[in-house]
């Protein structure tokens, strides 16, 4: 049986994020979006979990998390 | 990511700045970062003007970040909460109207000009020597002293938290950001 593989991807804590779009200008996937101009949001698809928008974002509402792949 | 037209802007902010020790009356120039976020933000319900042109948020970037001028910390928690956000947004205006008035002020002849660069809404800077007198009114020239004090006073604060926490931190509690965001939250909520 396979092991459980995990896989590191972005989380933003939306209620929090000010939608600067700073995660958005730093994100190598382009796997950030604002969405109407309220909070971003992270497509699980493309995120490799490099950490790179967690890094930059001024208010410190991303954090990388691992999911069950 | 490639480089897009807009993300030289940063060029533009750090120009306006210098420019306004010169010739005051280019901080009439800084109308454009004031109303190009609100029309986007009206108009399209996106804060697009902050991820792509904010020239202001590009040059914090590229001096805390490309310079390493920044502490990479992060922000204390009150300063990013609703609280102070909307705070300084509604202090940030109530200062605004104050300049309007004053502006008001010397337009309707009840006051003189007065050649000075407010910092921090405190410190009176003597700034006569980047006026040369006017065509206009000289009201207009008011609103010039004014309107940079705001444009210095916004960009001495997030040079500072820029240094203390992260590179673009004044995007955090930035009265433009807030508005911009308020007006999308408002609009989207349909
Ligand atoms: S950098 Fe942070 S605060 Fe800014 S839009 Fe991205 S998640 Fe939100
Ligand atoms: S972790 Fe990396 S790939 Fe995922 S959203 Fe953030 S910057 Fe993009
Ligand atoms: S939050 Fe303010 S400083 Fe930052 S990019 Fe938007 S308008 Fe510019």
């Amino acid at each position: 049986m396979a092991a459980i593989r995990k896989k590191r991807k972005a989380f933003v804590e939306s209620a929090d994020c000010v939608a600067c779009g700073c995660c958005v200008k730093v994100c190598p996937k382009g796997a950030l979006q604002i969405v109407k101009g309220i909070t971003a949001q992270v497509d699980m698809e493309k995120c490799v979990g490099c950490g790179k928008c967690a890094k930059e974002c001024p208010a410190s509402v991303i954090r990388i998390g691992e999911v069950e792949a | 990511m490639k480089k897009k037209w807009y993300d030289y802007l940063w060029i533009f902010s750090l120009a306006y700045l210098l420019l306004g020790f010169f010739n005051i009356l280019f901080a009439w120039l800084g109308l454009i970062c004031f109303f190009v976020p609100l029309i986007i933000s009206l108009t399209k319900g996106t804060k697009g003007y902050c991820s792509r042109e904010g020239g202001r948020g590009q040059l914090f970037g590229l001096l805390g970040g490309r310079f390493g001028l920044s502490r990479r910390k992060d922000i204390p928690g009150w300063m990013k909460s609703k609280a102070f956000r909307y705070g300084f947004l509604i202090f940030f205006f109530a200062m605004f109207f104050q300049m309007l008035w004053n502006t008001y002020l010397v337009f309707s002849g009840t006051q003189g000009l007065r050649q000075v660069v407010t910092l921090l809404w405190t410190f009176k800077l003597p700034w006569q020597w980047a006026y040369h007198g006017i065509l206009f009114h000289e009201g207009a020239a008011q609103f010039a002293f004014g309107f940079y004090s705001v444009m210095l006073t916004s960009t001495v604060l997030g040079l500072i938290t820029m240094v203390l926490f992260k590179p673009r931190s004044w995007c955090v509690y930035c009265p433009m950001g807030t508005m911009t965001q308020l007006i999308c939250k408002v609009k989207n909520r349909s």
